[in-house]
């Protein structure tokens, strides 16, 4: 067994002047759940795209289990796939959904009924087998599209942002889900969202996509603690704009704190650059003589978000656990550097 | 509490509403009226007896429901593709087919006529007696030509009502085929469509007088015509039946368009 199951290999589609892929390399591991993660129009549904056989890429190949199927047409890549809007066929209830990939494979009707029930019973809908589509709820029907994406026992599943019409109760619970059955059946997954927190939540690994190319592929905590580039550390959580002073061996100083700074290479030592730092990253505390004032407080519950504005007028968000005797609106307070790390976006503007 | 008023109609909107009854209504109850004196002048079924015994208006009958049947199974089967394929491939075509497919409505009956007709005088003895010796093979293709706007018009409609792109994609990503996708997922989600283009086709083909009457073949709206002129109680009780079938029909396309909607209203709403 190839020990990657889905190889992305220089992939480019173009769609007249507008590249929206250019030149993507991407491995999934068999059984890894990766995520795709970018703003609209970054390429990453272009991508699951083609790598679903529903398009074909301008230069590049797709590779799945070592074999080359970038010319073999979308019914013949056995992969299953779970669409942003809602997928079910109208006319048939969901036991039919389900059965039909089956059908398409000239499964036995015995087998084919056996097989639909057992999946129907892995996404918890048993009893809503003699349902129509428009008898299920949104996150039912995502449910049964998600069975009939199984059902077929798919090399791939391709996801493309399936919770994105869903509330966000809905949503949370049938991420994980999603997440438990991907587990379960060790499937490789392919999940195209646009949604962070989604994106963080669920995979394996993370990559992040802007403007066609990948900007950053890595675990989760990797992705958010340890952005590779300005873009990825602003589109995936949030992110406070700092003035930091460039010190010897690669050193920051930033709110009074000596820091560790990625990207500063190049920057001349005692000049002043752009540093990127995440609101969890900074403490405020009461301090008479503090160079800030609290502005703002939001309850977020189990945290509380601060918006300070630091004596030279600029804001900076900072996250705290939510606990008594957190400073008041108005009150002077003394802001801190927690982080060992920062992110050097570029030279300070002034 | 407030009290909800009670909203009167208006009287002029009441008044347009018997206008349109009796603009519309009145000539169907005078037919039907007249359709029961028979020659004798007396009241009765006469002439819808007369009719199931004029068997020149039997076998009329049955070539122009061949016809219908033929035109509508080659329209569908050449125009759901079409509109399929233009809507899911081709969308910036759309307009295009859209215009020719007007064309039909544009140029009068009569020129196609005229044109069958050379092309009649023209063919190889051979071709003549393989495509004009019969009014099923000579005037369906110009049937299906003139069904074209209504049927276009019907199926893109109901082809744009569904979600096309993402059906295809889920069908085609489960393993099926162009064919069983056109037949077991477009096709039973765009059931209204295909059975008011249909009806539109045989109540097209059930009325169209002027080329099958200038190539002299003997349809069944040929027939009504020169029964009509021999027989006018006959004609009027054939007239009312065939209003009395197009109604049916079309409340049965109207009944079952209404349960899918009902249905999508449903859906919606969870």
């Amino acid at each position: 067994m190839s020990a990657v199951a889905v190889h992305l290999d220089r992939l480019t589609r173009r769609f007249g002047a507008l590249t929206a892929l250019d030149e993507l390399d991407l491995d999934v591991a068999p059984g890894e759940l990766l995520a795709l993660l970018g703003p609209s129009g970054c390429g990453k549904t272009t991508a699951l795209r083609l790598l679903g056989g529903f398009d074909r890429p301008d230069a590049g190949r797709v590779m799945v289990g070592g074999q080359d199927v970038t010319n073999t047409p979308a019914n013949r890549r056995d992969m299953g796939m779970v669409f942003q809007a809602y997928s079910l066929f109208p006319n048939m209830d969901a036991h039919r959904n389900v059965q039909f990939g089956l059908r398409m494979r000239k499964m036995g009707a015995a087998q084919r009924k056996a097989r639909a029930d057992e999946v129907l019973d892995l996404v918890g809908l048993a009893d809503h087998a003699g349902h129509y589509p428009y008898q299920l709820s949104g996150g039912q029907q995502q449910r049964v599209a998600l069975a009939r994406a199984l059902a077929i026992e798919p090399s791939v599943l391709l996801l493309d942002e399936p919770l994105s019409a869903l509330d966000a109760r809905v949503r949370n619970q049938l991420r994980a889900e999603i997440r438990a059955v991907q587990q379960r059946l060790g499937i490789t997954t392919l999940f195209v969202t646009h949604d962070q927190a989604e994106a963080l939540s669920i995979a394996d690994r993370v990559g992040v996509m802007h403007d066609g190319r990948l900007e950053q592929l890595g675990t989760p905590e990797e992705v958010y603690d340890r952005p590779a580039t300005p873009f990825v550390a602003e589109f995936v959580g949030t992110m406070n704009h700092v003035a930091g002073r460039v010190l010897a061996g690669g050193r920051l100083e930033v709110l009074g704190s000596s820091l560790k700074a990625i990207g500063a290479d190049g920057q001349q030592q005692g000049g002043m650059v752009e540093v990127l730092v995440r609101p969890e990253a900074l403490e405020a505390v009461a301090d008479e003589h503090g160079h800030a004032i609290v502005a703002e407080r939001t309850f977020l519950g189990s945290l509380t978000r601060m918006r300070v504005t630091l004596d030279d007028g600029a804001d900076l968000l900072i996250d705290v656990a939510t606990r008594r005797g957190l400073p008041e609106p108005g009150a002077r307070v003394a802001v801190r550097v927690t982080s060992e790390d920062a992110l050097v976006s570029g030279p300070s503007t002034p | 509490m407030r009290r909800r008023r009670r909203r009167r109609p208006r009287l002029w909107r009441v008044t347009i509403l018997v206008l349109a009854a009796v603009f519309f209504l009145g000539p169907q109850v005078s037919a039907l009226r007249y359709s029961f004196v028979q020659s004798n002048g007396e009241n009765g079924l006469g002439n819808y007896t007369q009719l199931f015994h004029d068997s020149a208006l039997g076998s009329s009958l049955v070539t122009s429901l061949e016809i219908a049947a033929l035109t509508t199974v080659i329209m569908l089967a050449l125009m759901l593709p079409t509109v399929v394929w233009v809507r899911l491939r081709l969308p910036r075509l759309a307009v295009v087919v859209e215009s020719i497919s007007v064309l039909p409505i544009v140029i009068p009956p009569i020129v196609m006529a005229a044109g069958l007709a050379t092309l009649q005088s023209h063919a190889s003895a051979q071709i003549s007696s393989v495509i004009f010796t019969s009014p099923l093979t000579a005037l369906t293709p110009f049937y299906v030509i003139l069904a074209m706007p209504f049927a276009f018009r019907s199926l893109d409609v109901g082809v744009r009502a569904i979600d096309l792109r993402t059906l295809v994609d889920a069908a085609r990503n489960l393993g099926a085929g162009w064919t069983t996708l056109l037949l077991r997922v477009i096709l039973p989600n765009v059931r209204t469509a295909i059975l008011t283009a249909a009806s539109l086709t045989v109540a097209l083909v059930l009325a169209e007088v002027v080329i099958s009457e200038t190539l002299l073949y003997d349809t069944y709206p040929v027939e009504l015509v020169n029964t009509g002129q021999n027989l006018v109680g006959v004609a009027v009780a054939l007239s009312v039946l065939s209003l009395a079938v197009t109604w049916l029909l079309l409340y049965m396309v109207s009944f079952i368009g209404n349960r899918d909607a009902s249905r999508a209203r449903i859906g919606r709403l969870l």
